[in-house]
């Protein structure tokens, strides 16, 4: 653990954030510097020209005068060319990923994240990578429009549901670092958190093992982690309270009326299929707004959530 | 003494249908003085909840999606309903004409439709609140503002009519300054608050159709379901920001540069000095509005955004940087060898110069490629902006609004308790956002509900700061109140100021402005050649004890 964490910016977690503050420091001196030319000269020409006597007497000031005014108009002009290469260089360097990157396509959707590895598993809320390995992020949203966020690694890059976009950077520590949606989402955006969780390349490729290895957990078991991981609580409560969509309490076996009209019962496929294709048949009273989990829940997954359902009386 | 003239702009005539009907520039400026002013507070009073709700993490007073609501309608409200008339729409329709020795505007019919076509605006904005507010956050952005539930399709409409109330507004200002300047007022003896105005004006008329098909564009998608901004149906929600901001960029430009053309005139006022480099002043208000058309890309440098566009953008936001620094220079240096008073306009001027430079200097790092990544869409982002337009703006409309208040009333306010408030508000505004600025650089999201525990004491000096920034509005609005009845009377020109409002007009002013046309001589601010005399009560006051 490092502590270069300061009053202004958090701990430099990634290979990048160290230039990220030589620059944010390079412009908050020259900001300073020019806040307190401003200041001390308003302060001191106020106090030395303050109104002695009358209020309606001649002044005989200058009104002007070229050479300083080129001055303060040239000098601001070159600091800002400085700002601006330097800016754009370091920005390159932010947007050109290495070849040998580890490629983990992020989704987003209202309100989670969910991390989906090359081996073919995929996780949420938790991004666990190794550390000193260039991670390439190719990201994108299931409805609307997010934004990942890592404060710890200054990268921040927009999701959208019409295409891909791509961040990359190296983990400099292990530790759990945050992550947040930074893009206005609706409702839980300020719930829509996740962790990067950076492990050393041991520990990293024995946790890839373990996945997709989760013999012996029982469904009911697996659906409730997935519940939480995959964010359905955000929308669905276990309680009998209405949110975004219906309850899952008692919902296993009931008989629900449609918008369409038509009453069905609440079965193992009518689940499947609100998971896979949710706005086919959507129960009275609430909006077609939940996005597909095709690509995030496979079958297992989807048969573990079935099961917790059924615990919910 | 002074007294109150028996003929000014609410003696004749009198009756509510000639407050309605009026065509006098004036009236009109006092009626949107009378609305902003309204929405000001609703606007302000949804931030003091706000800032209740954040004092901790979790849910204080209410729930997520009331949050949501609040922070859209508090940017709705101030931006659309507020700042961007505030200072053209209230004292500029005021002040201009009077400034430039007319007896009106250009078009007065027009100026008093734009003034119903704002209230229509503002009836629709209400009646969206009514029918169950939007929580899309000012900026509408796509898809989300497609397929949240809530009036959107109403508030986009209220937007969509206020900003005609501007392009009319803006339209008549700029007719206004091209025909009605007195005998002998060339462009170069124009007072800078008309070529502030004059600024604005042309990127009100130039700007807002923008907005107003974006707006329209929307509506439709989200009523007839044809995709133009959201993927679902085929659109581009990148598409929906390059428009947006296409507008919006050059938006806040609507909203400072009438600010800092207030603050051209309080700084030659009140220093009694011509403006130090009147022509840079004037042509850097010219070039801004001009630059602020091709740097709107720098709101989306996260976007996905090529990053040819993003290198570009980042260039040209630098380039407008230059024409604000050099008017902050040229105000700092207006100060020099002048005889400077410290009333209360002079006051909030000089708090603008503070105030404004951190909003100026903190959008550097926003310029800055590689920073702006980290900072964009953190608090530092909501902190810079408060900079700049309440920083900015709003401390100068209200150095405006006290400097012009004797004119528009023919009474002072009291200066004590001006001076406090102005204390209040310059201690509150910093207290709430410079911890904004620290907890934006360290990760904290804008537009958050509940947020992670680490930033609490950031968030509670901040709502801290809100608390006492709020107190400052209260005083003020009281003593303004008392002022319209039991203030001392100021006389036709209390500052000794050398514009034609002050020079040869009453006030109040009479209902047509000046007894006989007056013809300009000198240029705007000759405190060199011609003693002013000043009609101030308080001077008086001074000079017996």
């Amino acid at each position: 653990m490092d502590t270069t964490a300061t009053i202004w910016m958090p701990q430099q977690a990634s290979t990048i954030a160290s230039e990220v503050d030589a620059l944010f420091y390079f412009v908050y001196w020259i900001s300073i510097f020019f806040l307190a030319v401003i200041t001390i000269g308003t302060i001191y020409f106020a106090v030395k020209y303050r109104r002695r006597g009358e209020r309606d007497q001649l002044t005989t000031g200058p009104d002007g005068n070229h050479t300083l005014e080129l001055i303060w108009s040239i000098i601001p002009t070159l600091i800002v060319i400085v700002m601006f290469a330097w800016g754009f260089q370091t920005y390159l360097k932010m947007n050109v990923i290495p070849k040998d990157a580890l490629e983990i396509k992020v989704t987003g959707y209202q309100w989670a994240w969910v991390f989906d590895y090359p081996e073919g598993f995929n996780t949420g809320g938790e991004l666990v990578v190794p550390k000193d390995k260039p991670i390439k992020l190719l990201m994108h949203s299931k409805d609307v429009l997010h934004s990942f966020y890592v404060p710890a690694f200054r990268v921040k890059m927009d999701v959208l549901p019409n295409r891909y976009t791509s961040l990359w950077f190296e983990a400099m520590y292990e530790g759990e670092f945050q992550i947040f949606c930074t893009e206005y989402c609706g409702k839980s955006h300020s719930e829509m958190l996740g962790m990067v969780k950076v492990l050393s390349q041991q520990d990293y490729d024995k946790w890839v093992e373990e996945q997709g290895n989760d013999s012996g957990q029982p469904p009911e078991v697996k659906g409730e982690k997935l519940f939480t991981s995959r964010a359905c609580n955000t929308c669905h409560s276990i309680d009998g309270s209405k949110s975004v969509g219906p309850t899952w309490k008692g919902t296993f076996g009931s008989t629900e009326t449609m918008a369409s009209g038509e009453t069905i019962i609440i079965d193992e496929n009518y689940v499947r299929e609100s998971i896979l294709t949710p706005n086919a048949k959507i129960v009275k009273g609430f909006n077609p707004v939940m996005p597909t989990f095709q690509g995030i829940l496979n079958d297992k997954d989807i048969e573990a959530l079935i099961a917790y359902m059924k615990t919910l009386k | 003494m002074n007294t109150i003239p028996d003929h000014n702009y609410f003696t004749s005539p009198t009756g509510l249908k000639s407050w309605l009907l009026t065509k006098d520039h004036k009236r009109i400026g006092l009626m949107y003085l009378m609305a902003i002013s309204l929405f000001f507070l609703v606007g302000g009073a949804l931030a003091m909840v706000m800032r209740l709700e954040l004092f901790s993490p979790g849910s204080q007073l209410m729930s997520a999606d009331t949050y949501n609501r609040m922070f859209t309608l508090h940017g709705a409200i101030m931006i659309f309903l507020f700042i961007i008339p505030s200072i053209p729409a209230a004292l500029g329709n005021f002040v201009l004409p009077l400034q430039l020795g007319a007896i009106d505007v250009a078009f007065p019919r027009l100026n008093l439709a734009s003034w119903y076509i704002y209230v229509v605006g503002a009836l629709f904005a209400l009646g969206a609140i009514v029918a169950g507010g939007i929580d899309t956050g000012w900026t509408f952005y796509t898809p989300y503002s497609v397929q949240t539930e809530g009036a959107v399709v109403m508030m986009v409409m209220a937007a969509f009519i206020l900003g005609f109330s501007s392009i009319f507004t803006g339209l008549n200002f700029i007719a206004t300054v091209h025909k009605m300047r007195a005998p002998g007022m060339t462009w170069f003896k124009m007072p800078l608050f008309v070529w502030g105005i004059y600024a604005t004006a042309i990127i009100q008329v130039l700007a807002t159709p923008v907005l107003a098909i974006t707006l329209l564009l929307l509506a439709v998608e989200r009523g007839a379901g044809i995709g133009i901004f959201d993927p679902k149906m085929g659109g581009d929600p990148v598409l929906f920001q390059h428009f947006f901001w296409f507008y919006s960029h050059p938006a806040v430009y609507i909203m400072i540069l009438p600010g800092m053309a207030i603050i051209s005139e309080l700084m030659a006022t009140f220093t009694r000095k011509r403006v130090f480099g009147y022509r840079a002043v004037a042509y850097s208000s010219l070039a801004i509005a001009l630059l602020s058309f091709i740097v709107w890309g720098h709101h989306m440098f996260t976007s996905g955004q090529s990053e040819l566009a993003a290198m570009i953008f980042s260039f040209l936001t630098f380039s407008v940087a230059i024409p604000s620094a050099v008017k902050v220079f040229n105000w700092m240096a207006t100060m020099y060898r002048g005889s400077i008073s410290f009333d209360t306009p002079m006051l909030y001027a000089l708090a603008f110069l503070f105030l404004f430079t951190i909003g100026g200097l903190t959008g550097l790092f926003l310029g800055t490629l590689a920073v702006d990544l980290h900072l964009h869409d953190t608090y530092f982002i909501v902190a810079h902006f408060h900079y700049t337009m309440m920083g900015g703006t709003v401390i100068a409309f209200l150095g405006g609004l006290h400097y012009w208040w004797p004119k528009i009333w023919g009474r002072m306010y009291s200066e004590k308790w001006a001076r406090i408030a102005w204390a209040l508000i310059f201690i509150g505004f910093n207290a709430t956002f410079i911890p904004q600025f620290i907890m934006g650089s360290q990760g904290m999201p804008r537009r958050y509900f509940n947020y992670i525990d680490q930033y609490q004491p950031m968030h509670a000096f901040s709502s801290i700061g809100a608390f006492i920034l709020g107190s400052g509005f209260l005083v003020m609005l009281i003593y303004l109140w008392r002022s319209v009845k039991h203030g001392p009377i100021a006389g036709s020109n209390p500052w000794g100021a050398s514009t034609f409002e002050w020079t040869h007009a009453s006030s109040p002013p009479d209902l047509h402005n000046f007894a006989q046309q007056p013809v300009c001589e000198h240029e705007a601010y000759p405190y060199d050649k011609v003693i002013f005399k000043s009609t101030n009560p308080y001077d008086a006051e001074e000079v017996n004890s």
